[in-house]
């Protein structure tokens, strides 16, 4: 196992893929509508490619309402999707309940984002990580044992003194290492992470993420790592995608996608991330062109690139063509869906 | 800028609860801040930041009493006076027309059933009843084009506002008196960075052109680093270190300054690794002895446990409260 995190180590075995995974939510429909025969649908997710390797980090970055969250939900089957396929181990999978589903969480886990939630107030910590072990039959004959080793490999140590606590003894790292542990006792081979560490303390955020990877190496896990912070994204991740209004725009590298953004939204949010360099007393002039203003509705996307109202450099095209995933040709493997890359297109 | 303060806090004392069951929030807490500044506040959740900006405008919900020290408010014009001391009546003159506060989740700290014409106007009608209804509605929508927001929106619901415009509302109904003192509880936490930056500037703007100082409470230090003036870094209850914030970024004295400002990880630069800091923020609960820092502390030595460090200037205008720095004084 390496300890340099390079996003051009050997590719991993693909564990779970998402290929044009769509989700649709639909709308109350109002009197009205139902006289027009309208069907409004919420397009959370549109057409979304993603695979998972083992051993890597594939962190999806985007703001709130971009839809990252539903992608998680929908790869851990917490809701049925609309269109596009799940394949776990290049075999279509669906699970909604049942021995199938609990054989799927059995592969695949899924860490939320709040751990004062994600706990049961009223259980142990023996009882929450006793049930996961119970459940998939990982306990063996040596539960006890077991239950040390699931607390070990999630540094709460030494592991009696945690046990028989409840979730409110510990703080909100320690909940969420119990969490991390939980999802370990499935012994999965894809980790679904839903912002695992923005409820959490700043100083104790970064013990997390190096744990995960931690465990990452070891267990030769595939994490998907979702979070609105892109700094982190470049520090966690090998591989990053950013999502905008339900749609992937760019994909690549950690290091390439936030050093040389090349989507005019990837651009946007490397700009407005805070940086102390830049220091105080310049209020850069509020960026006029940069792409300001906000998310659209997504009950009626923009038709085209859904960027294309906030961007910059929108061309004619850009407001009717959905734009698909071109090569920037910097480095291998990293795309944009941005009509600005399509050299092809602008020679016909 | 003038050096001239407007909100000097002295030895303030919070507590939760009351005897010996009192948990010390707030522990002699020094600060001043200067007309037009932009003071940073940040620390960890349970620090005491917020309450600290609570107890210096009295909002203290209960359990909390305040329990010692005084918050001098100088207005621009006559005399300064102690906050803590004003009667219930000047205490409602002063709030909001010399100090207005922007809540955390101030996006949802809008009434959801009244119109932003009626909320604004609202603020005016209780410190001005004077004032005439067309005035009001003058007045309130110079306020919103302040902020940025078209004034043909003034009849709107809140639900009818997107996050930001609605923090943008907020922002506006706390300058509608020109108040000499605003104070931002995490004013952006909720809201997406794109959108962040942007009412951050126009904050930036206005208090250029309004004049008045802001108190910034956040724990992104990052993002004080780049529009505060000076930094006041809270931990356990107490400041550990005050300074510029460039000498914050460049140079940390404290090593909890330090700690947490390795815990962002960098856009740019070198990829480093980083480890945050170990150990978890202390409980109020139950402080170690000493300075409250020192379990977790990576420089902690002999006196730490014993004894609490004083808060003492460490040179260039800037303060820090380490038994590190002792000797070089």
């Amino acid at each position: 196992m390496t300890s340099i995190p390079d996003a051009k180590a050997p590719a991993g075995e693909v564990v779970l893929e998402a290929i044009g995974l769509t989700k649709h939510f639909p709308v109350r429909r109002t009197m009205r509508d139902l006289l027009n025969r309208r069907k409004d649908a919420v397009h959370a997710v549109d057409d979304v490619n993603l695979t998972l390797r083992r051993g890597q980090v594939v962190a999806l970055v985007g703001e709130s309402g971009s839809g990252k969250s539903t992608v998680a939900r929908l790869l851990a089957q917490l809701y049925p999707r609309t269109g596009g396929d799940i394949r776990l181990h290049g075999t279509s999978t669906t699970a909604k309940s049942g021995s199938a589903f609990r054989r799927y969480c059995a592969r695949v886990q899924m860490i939320f984002q709040d751990p004062f939630a994600s706990l049961n107030p009223v259980h142990t910590i023996r009882y929450h990580l006793t049930r996961s072990l119970m459940i998939h039959d990982n306990a063996g004959d040596d539960l006890d044992g077991a239950l040390h080793e699931l607390l070990e490999r999630v540094h709460l140590t030494p592991p009696e003194r945690y046990l028989d606590k409840f979730p409110h003894e510990l703080s909100g790292g320690q909940r969420q290492r119990v969490a991390i542990a939980r999802a370990l006792g499935a012994n999965p081979e894809a980790l679904l992470a839903d912002e695992p560490v923005s409820m959490l303390d700043v100083s104790i955020r970064l013990g997390v993420l190096n744990l995960l990877r931690d465990l990452k190496e070891r267990l030769d896990l595939a994490i998907l790592y979702i979070t609105h912070d892109i700094a982190s994204a470049r520090y966690f991740a090998d591989q990053t995608m950013v999502m905008y209004a339900g749609r992937m725009v760019e994909g690549g590298d950690s290091e390439t996608v936030t050093q040389n953004p090349a989507h005019p939204y990837t651009k946007l949010l490397i700009d407005s991330a805070p940086d102390p360099d830049r220091l105080t007393g310049a209020p850069d002039a509020a960026g006029e062109d940069r792409g300001n203003g906000e998310p659209p509705s997504l009950i009626h996307p923009p038709a085209g690139c859904r960027f294309h109202p906030r961007c910059p450099m929108a061309m004619a095209r850009c407001s009717t063509e959905v734009p698909v995933r071109l090569e920037i040709g910097d480095v291998p493997g990293h795309w944009a869906a941005c009509w600005l890359y399509d050299t092809e297109g602008a020679a016909k | 800028m003038s050096r001239k303060p407007v909100l000097e806090i002295r030895g303030l004392n919070v507590d939760y609860g009351l005897g010996d069951q009192a948990v010390h929030a707030i522990r002699d807490v020094t600060l001043t801040l200067h007309r037009g500044e932009v003071l940073g506040l940040a620390g960890e959740s349970g620090s005491g930041k917020s309450t600290l900006a609570y107890g210096t405008t009295r909002l203290l919900p209960p359990p909390g009493v305040i329990t010692g020290g005084e918050v001098i408010y100088h207005p621009s014009a006559g005399e300064p006076y102690d906050v803590l001391g004003l009667t219930d009546r000047q205490l409602r003159a002063f709030r909001w027309a010399e100090t207005a506060i922007v809540f955390q989740g101030a996006m949802n700290s809008l009434n959801p059933v009244h119109k932003i014409s009626t909320q604004l106007t609202d603020v005016l009608r209780a410190h001005d009843p004077r004032m005439g209804e067309k005035q009001r509605t003058e007045r309130a929508r110079e306020m919103l084009t302040l902020v940025g927001i078209a004034p043909d929106r003034m009849d709107a619901y809140p639900h009818q506002l997107s996050g930001g415009m609605r923090q943008r509302v907020m922002i506006g109904m706390a300058l509608i008196l020109q108040p000499q003192v605003v104070i931002m509880d995490e004013p952006t936490t909720a809201l997406d960075v794109v959108m962040q930056r942007q009412i951050l500037g126009q904050l930036i703007e206005l208090r250029e052109r309004l004049g008045f100082s802001v108190v910034f409470i956040t724990h992104d230090l990052s993002l004080l680093v780049e529009f505060s003036d000076r930094i006041a870094i809270m931990y356990g209850g107490r400041i550990v270190e005050e300074a510029p914030a460039a000498a914050i970024y460049r140079d940390a004295l404290h090593p909890y300054s330090r700690g947490l400002l390795g815990s962002f990880p960098a856009l740019r630069g070198p990829r480093r690794e980083l480890t945050g800091i170990p150990g978890s923020p202390p409980d109020l609960k139950g402080m170690p002895s000493g300075c409250s820092f020192h379990p977790r502390c990576p420089k902690a030595f002999d006196p730490c446990a014993g004894r609490i460090p004083v808060l003492a200037p460490g040179g260039d205008g800037r303060t820090v409260a380490c038994w590190l720095h002792e000797e070089a004084r």
